[in-house]
């Protein structure tokens, strides 16, 4: 199994150490997923997501490559502005998801799931042949995401970075290393590149501070769950668009079929879709996991299935994804959710669960 | 305390007359980590030994509890559901279900006290 060069830190810190994507990572630490879960939201958690990609595409052909293998725009996107999007494949499925920033004109800094790395940077080098680019894999980098309302003080105080004048969806770089104003809990806060040598002190002096918590994978779900962010492999797919996942936001901008899966995915933009990724509330009592079949009401007629569900600190309830069938996923819709043999009362809920703070977020509240 | 038994899936057994008290561990409460839900099994269920017969919900996971004995469930401890704190080694208040033993026999092999504290101490 491989190891981020953090590995040692988390052990250190009594970690419950699991496999994910390869690598031994921590599932959570000695305070629990609802303490760290709860840090982030009131304070400041760090998380190793040193096991994610890392990879720099550049070249005078760099947006012509990333706009046909994403169904997004990146000529319009400013220098230092960072977007989501997908990887489509020739069905219109999604092969990843991804944050791209942009470094300098010709010049694109990725971000893709650990799981999918390989997979994708083949799918880059395939691709790459008939385009003036280049693609360098980051593969002496770690990350660090830290996540929360405390992110820009402790990045402050703990590192000595300025990141005032950083918007939401921007990067900037110092002293070697990437700083994005971004994340995967719905609080501001950062993802930090960095020279893998340097991970540990940077790890250990935003953990002496005592507003800080390291978090780890299990926290990271529930967090992102409570935003209704998803989860590769579980709520999008190769086998989902990015119409069917609710995403096809990140086609702003673009008015061509010059992409991956343009047939499936505009067909499908026009036409609407027979399946919706949509958010799932618990009203009885229990927890639905992923794998959970959904039904009308008082009935056997299946009409979805959950791609992921726990319990959500926050809203303290059980939440999830899922899939359903177009007709029935307004949002209110009753629904029973099958657990074990057990109905469960549930309702399609609008995501996120919980408001976003991200900064952009913050401001257009105040 | 020397009628109560341990499973290497962390249950502990009060054997009181021809009833087995079941419950979870102290070590298991800790594995689990922050429970929040528990779902309970109906008085009057036959169980067969190694059948599951609740599960704990915890933010991260669904587990399972299993029975180590046969018989039919004759009481479930409904309070935990509203009280999952007392979900430990607790033999006053911590028990899941009652479970009148129909094969004696199955109670044999059971860890005691020490025999548990000594592989729950190979486990870490």
């Amino acid at each position: 199994m491989k190891q981020t060069p953090l590995h040692a830190a988390h052990v250190a810190l009594e970690a419950q150490m699991a496999e994910f994507a390869g690598y031994d990572m921590p599932i959570q630490y000695k305070t629990g997923v609802m303490a760290e879960h709860n840090a982030t939201r009131e304070s400041a958690g760090i998380f190793d997501v040193s096991h994610m990609g890392q990879v720099i595409i550049s070249g005078s052909d760099a947006v012509s490559f990333l706009e046909e293998l994403t169904p997004s725009a990146f000529g319009s996107l400013g220098t230092t502005r960072a977007k989501y999007t997908v990887l489509t494949n020739e069905q219109g499925g999604i092969i990843d998801d991804m944050i791209v920033s942009r470094m300098a004109e010709d010049q694109f800094f990725v971000v893709v799931n650990g799981a999918c790395k390989d997979k994708d940077l083949a799918w880059f080098e395939k691709n790459a042949l008939d385009f003036d680019v280049q693609i360098d894999h980051l593969e002496e980098r770690a990350l660090i995401a830290l996540q929360g309302p405390k992110s820009e003080q402790m990045l402050k105080e703990s590192l000595g970075i300025d990141t005032s004048d950083l918007d939401y969806m921007q990067m900037m770089q110092t002293d070697e290393l990437y700083v994005s104003r971004l994340g995967y809990t719905g609080e501001d806060g950062f993802e930090i590149s960095m020279p893998q040598e340097r991970a540990v002190k940077i790890w250990n002096d935003l953990n002496a501070h005592e507003a800080v918590t390291p978090v780890g994978l299990a926290a990271r779900d529930s967090l992102r769950l409570e935003m209704g962010y998803p989860l590769y492999g579980h709520d999008i797919d190769d086998t989902t668009s990015p119409v069917e996942a609710g995403i096809a936001w990140i086609m702003r901008g673009r008015d061509d079929n010059n992409f991956f899966g343009a047939e499936r995915i505009l067909k499908e933009k026009s036409e609407g879709v027979s399946r919706k990724r949509v958010g799932v509330r618990l009203t009885g009592k229990g927890v639905a996991r992923e794998g959970v079949e959904l039904f009308k009401p008082g009935t056997d007629e299946k009409i979805g299935v959950l791609t992921s569900g726990g319990f959500s600190p926050t809203t303290q309830a059980a939440i999830g994804q899922a899939y359903v069938e177009a007709e029935h996923a307004a949002v209110g819709a009753q629904i029973d959710v099958r657990v074990r043999g057990r109905n469960i009362e549930a309702v399609i809920d609008k995501m996120p669960f919980v408001a976003a703070k991200t900064k952009t977020a913050t401001k257009k509240a105040a | 305390m020397s009628n109560v038994k341990y499973t290497d899936d962390h249950e502990w057994i009060k054997i009181e007359d021809d009833t087995a008290w079941i419950g979870i561990t102290t070590y298991a409460r800790h594995a689990l980590g922050d429970l929040v839900f528990l779902e309970l099994p109906e008085v009057g269920r036959q169980l067969n030994k190694g059948e599951d017969f609740a599960v704990v919900e915890s933010v991260k996971a669904a587990s399972e509890i299993y029975t180590p004995v046969t018989g039919e469930i004759v009481a479930v401890n409904d309070n935990l559901a509203d009280n999952l704190d007392d979900l430990k080694e607790d033999l006053d208040k911590g028990w899941i279900v009652k479970v009148k033993v129909s094969n004696p026999e199955d109670l044999e092999g059971l860890m005691d006290k020490s025999s548990y504290d000594a592989f729950v101490e190979g486990l870490d």
